[in-house]
């Protein structure tokens, strides 16, 4: 373990160095575009100004932000919403010309007072799901985006050749230019990048340059991923965070964008002028505190990160193993936690923002890379967190080394984790089944637990192998059912109901299995099976606080709402719940930790001068994801059948499954469906299998039911005029729409429940318009 | 940079204290010009029953990592120094100081603390106030100890 207080300059991270010439590579660059940009005032939050960028025809130009954007969008994801809304056609698809990748802050956004207050927002069309994508991310570009002067960058069309954008609050000039001699995987790029634009060759003004990047994995599959970078003083290195989900450095690859780099000129603790900055330090502080006394005792995030979670869902049944076919393993163990901790280097301030003291941003250093280009060299590997060991455990990498290994050429090439480990165990159990073999997946043997078929197979994505398998398999799970059933290989219902996707993204790394609500979480959500919006499974499963439909219902309406409002304000959710008051069991609704929403309340209110509730938080929400929702309808999609969840992420799909957890299911077919013990005793595993999947595939849908009613939506889960209007969303364009799709949805009788109701159980309503009445 | 090895803390005299608080409105002086004391002052002597105790920046350093800007160094001389145009106002230290000995003024965003710099000691009419020296190691704390709890 490393001894803290160690003098900055004197931290030794062990990595291998690299000597760039900078001057000579930047010689290189031709400037496609200059525009300058005066000074702005940040009030109260807002510069009030977006930037606009269009790659192929090199224009730059200023967006004002009026005061009813603020009022209907609130900021972030929403303005990102608002500006695609303009800008987008409902036939674009993420490689037509007018796709954007936007990058938003948020109002709160830059706030060095209250831990977790540096994300940007990221949207743009998905290659994945043809909808769109948001994603959030921390390191410093976000608030050095909205110090030199912007709340929003919107780029738009492609450029011809490879070119960075450098967004320079120094000079006060915006730059397209071509940078062709730099290298394109992110840990190099990264620093290249940070070394070129530093004013001085201090770690200070290294700090003070942030670089949006994508590695040659994000030109080469659906799972790229954006690098944000936060240059660590101590460390010496561009460090990184992932706006990961849904291929958006997929887009900025396809845009020809080797990089965006922020460069501020200063700032302090008051740069977003906030209306009331004594509030904003005593809230502040006051969670600081709090993360002081009680993070040790409750999630350890300070110590491990999020990778705390792991020994938990191994014990409760939750960690996927082996494609999600179990929920924990004999093997899980030797990734618990303290194998990370002995690896992480502990000395530090490990926030990606300033001022974030949930500190959860771990590195290894020195991590001795043991395959591919960098093999030999020793680097800082950000990470893993919970979600990337979770990927190990869903693919049988029970090593953590080789869960560096996967994470560090995961951020380098620009991958996202979630996507590509959750694809490749995929791919492993059809492997398993036979239905791939080596001969199909260009001689790799990508059986559960091949750490070295892993990376190779990582590595020819990066290296844009033409191999059929490579092609189609880095493009994520749903190409490669619609491949396997094409092919004729395998079962087609097998196929179907393992691969986990949704809406065409792969699911993210929690067992569904026993937990209705935590299904909804996933497949009734706007971007595809992510956990952000929801995480009911203790609430349901553990804890069965929300027994009905109803009671699950409230739950996927409020904290989806509850969690979008983080991304409109730039703002992290962890703070919110991973950290708890010391009196947070005792208030009348803990879930939903009211004293910390009651911060938000306050923190809102003090950048920004305004004076909402509590209420008026989940409704500045509830705009957005209704308006997220509608665009989805908008662009054709967005309806009941894309709420559809693979059958793996409700119950048992082979009978290894069901005889492993035998006795839970065999008890649920006599407690929940009403079978005798003999009854159930004679039956053979499929039998039980198939009742099963019935039962719950029904349930599936009554969720559904309940959930769209709950939210305003008409049966088949489309937004409503009457709700847009009702939250102040009168944009006639999109309202008509809406209706247009309602009376076509009514003629081809998709305006019907999709659970069957019988004895004595009731749906959300008898109406046929149930909405049209208010 | 050879490091330092021992560091001036103030040492308190409880008995000679009279409360007057002179000494605070010296620290106010030589952090915000102002002779107001209390909030505005690193050192703080509260009453207590029939006596006075100090409360103060014994220049441990727990907060040194805790920095994410290196805005807080210790000084040649040993002590915890926060360097105000490089801070960016996080608080981070100031909720962190397991004693609350980082202080946080309203005029400004940027905390404030002692620097041992004996004003307080030459303002005390008392003599109830000294400046002794302690080696760092034997007061210094990291962040980071163990794997929770």
């Amino acid at each position: 373990m490393v001894e803290g207080q160690i003098p900055i300059e004197d931290y030794e991270t062990g990595n291998t160095k690299h000597t760039w010439d900078t001057k000579k590579i930047r010689a290189a660059h031709k400037i496609i575009t200059e525009y300058k940009f005066k000074k702005g005032e940040i009030k109260r939050g807002y510069t009030n100004r977006t930037l606009y960028v269009n790659l192929s025809n090199g224009s730059i130009k200023e967006k004002p932000v009026t005061d009813e954007m603020k009022k209907k969008f609130t900021g972030g994801r929403g303005f990102g919403l608002k500006l695609l809304w303009d800008s987008i056609k409902s036939t674009t698809r993420w490689d037509s010309e007018e796709n954007e990748l936007i990058i938003t802050t948020g109002p709160l956004c830059g706030t060095t007072q209250y831990a977790g207050s540096g994300k940007s927002l990221c949207l743009t069309i998905s290659p994945s799901t043809d909808i769109i994508c948001d994603s959030n991310v921390g390191g410093f570009f976000g608030p050095y985006l909205k110090f030199v002067g912007f709340d929003a960058l919107e780029i738009q069309g492609k450029a011809k050749e490879d070119v960075i954008i450098v967004i320079d609050g120094e000079k006060r000039t915006i730059t397209i230019e071509t940078a062709p001699d730099e290298k394109t995987d992110s840990h190099l790029l990264n620093e290249q990048l940070t070394y070129m634009y530093a004013s001085e060759d201090t770690d200070k003004s290294r700090q003070k340059v942030s670089v949006v990047s994508a590695g040659r994995g994000a030109e080469h599959s659906f799972w790229g991923c954006l690098n944000f970078s936060f240059y660590d003083i101590r460390r010496k290195v561009p460090r990184m965070k992932q706006a990961g989900r849904g291929g958006l450095g997929t887009v900025l690859r396809d845009k020809k964008i080797k990089a965006i780099v922020a460069k501020v000129e200063r700032f302090d603790g008051v740069s977003n002028n906030p209306a009331d900055p004594i509030t904003l330090v005593k809230v502040g502080t006051k969670l600081h505190k709090e993360i002081r006394d009680l993070d040790r005792y409750q999630c350890n995030m300070r110590t491990v990160g999020t990778g705390h979670l792991v020994e938990i869902m191994d014990e409760y049944d939750l960690l996927p193993t082996e494609n999600y076919r179990f929920g924990s393993f004999p093997k899980a163990s030797k990734i618990y936690s303290p194998h990370f901790y002995n690896l992480f280097t502990k000395v530090i301030h490990d926030g990606c923002w300033h001022g974030c003291t949930m500190a959860c941003a771990k590195t290894v250093d020195a991590f001795t890379v043991m395959t591919g280009p960098y093999k030999g060299e020793k680097v800082t590997v950000d990470g893993p967190e919970y979600e990337t060991i979770g990927c190990g455990s869903n693919m049988g990498l029970w090593d953590p080394l080789w869960i560096l290994e996967f994470n560090f050429y995961c951020d380098t090439y620009g991958l996202d984790t979630i996507s590509t480990g959750t694809a490749i165990a995929f791919y492993m159990e059809m492997y398993e089944y036979g239905i791939l073999s080596k001969e199909r997946c260009g001689g790799l043997e990508i059986c559960f637990g091949n750490a070295e078929a892993v990376l190779e197979f990582m590595h020819r994505i990066a290296r844009g192998d033409k191999d059929e398998f490579i092609q189609v398999a880095s493009k994520g799970v749903r190409r490669v059912k619609d491949w396997l059933i094409k092919k004729g290989w395998g079962d087609k219902q097998l196929v179907e109901d393992t691969g986990m996707e949704s809406k065409g993204l792969e699911y993210s790394e929690y067992v569904t299995k026993e937990s209705l609500a935590m299904q909804g979480g996933y497949g009734l959500t706007l971007k595809g099976p992510q956990h952000d919006e929801a995480w009911l499974i203790f609430m349901d499963m553990v804890n069965n606080a929300i027994p009905t439909f109803g009671d699950k219902a409230e739950a996927l309406h409020y904290f989806p709402m509850w969690r979008t409002w983080f991304g409109l304000n730039g703002l992290c959710k962890l703070p919110w719940n991973d950290v708890e008051p010391i009196d947070n069991a005792e208030t009348g609704e803990p879930a939903k930790v009211p004293g910390h929403v009651q911060n938000y309340v306050d923190f809102q209110n003090a950048v920004t001068g305004w004076n909402v509730d509590k209420e008026e938080l989940i409704l500045q929400s509830e705009r957005c994801y209704n308006w997220q929702r509608a665009m989805n309808v908008w662009l054709g999609r967005g309806c009941r059948k894309d709420d559809w969840i693979p059958y793996r992420s409700m119950g048992p799909v082979t009978e290894m499954e069901y005889l492993s957890r035998k006795e839970r299911y065999d008890k649920q077919l006599v407690e929940k469906l009403g079978l005798s013990e003999k009854d159930v005793e004679k039956m053979d595993t499929k039998k039980k299998i198939n009742v099963l999947y019935e039962y719950r595939q029904d349930q599936y849908q009554k969720l559904a039911d309940a959930v769209y009613y709950r939210r305003g939506w008409t049966h088949n889960g489309v937004p409503t005029p009457q709700k847009m209007k009702q939250l102040g969303m009168d944009d006639s364009r999109m309202l008509t729409m809406l209706q247009k799709k309602i009376d076509k949805d009514e003629k081809i009788g998709l305006n019907v429940w999709g659970g069957t109701y019988s004895g004595g159980e009731k749906s959300p309503s008898d109406e046929s318009k149930y909405w049209e009445k208010g | 940079m050879q490091k330092a090895k021992t560091v001036k803390i103030l040492r308190f005299y409880p008995k000679k204290c009279t409360g007057c608080l002179e000494c605070e409105k010296a620290c106010s002086q030589i952090h915000f010009k102002t002779k107001d004391g209390g909030d505005k002052s690193a050192i703080r002597i509260i009453r207590k029953d029939n006596s006075y105790q100090m409360h103060v920046c014994d220049q441990r350093g727990l907060c040194l990592d805790m920095c994410p800007v290196g805005a807080l160094t210790r000084r040649k001389n040993g002590v915890v120094w926060l360097d105000k145009d490089t801070c960016v106002g996080c608080q981070a230290c100031v909720g962190f100081c397991p004693i609350g000995a980082m202080r946080k003024s309203e005029v400004r965003i940027e905390p404030f603390k002692c620097i041992s710099c004996g004003s307080c000691v030459r303002a005390c009419p008392e003599n109830a106030l000294e400046l002794v020296e302690k080696i760092i190691d034997d007061i210094k704390e990291v962040v980071y100890h163990n794997q929770g709890v």
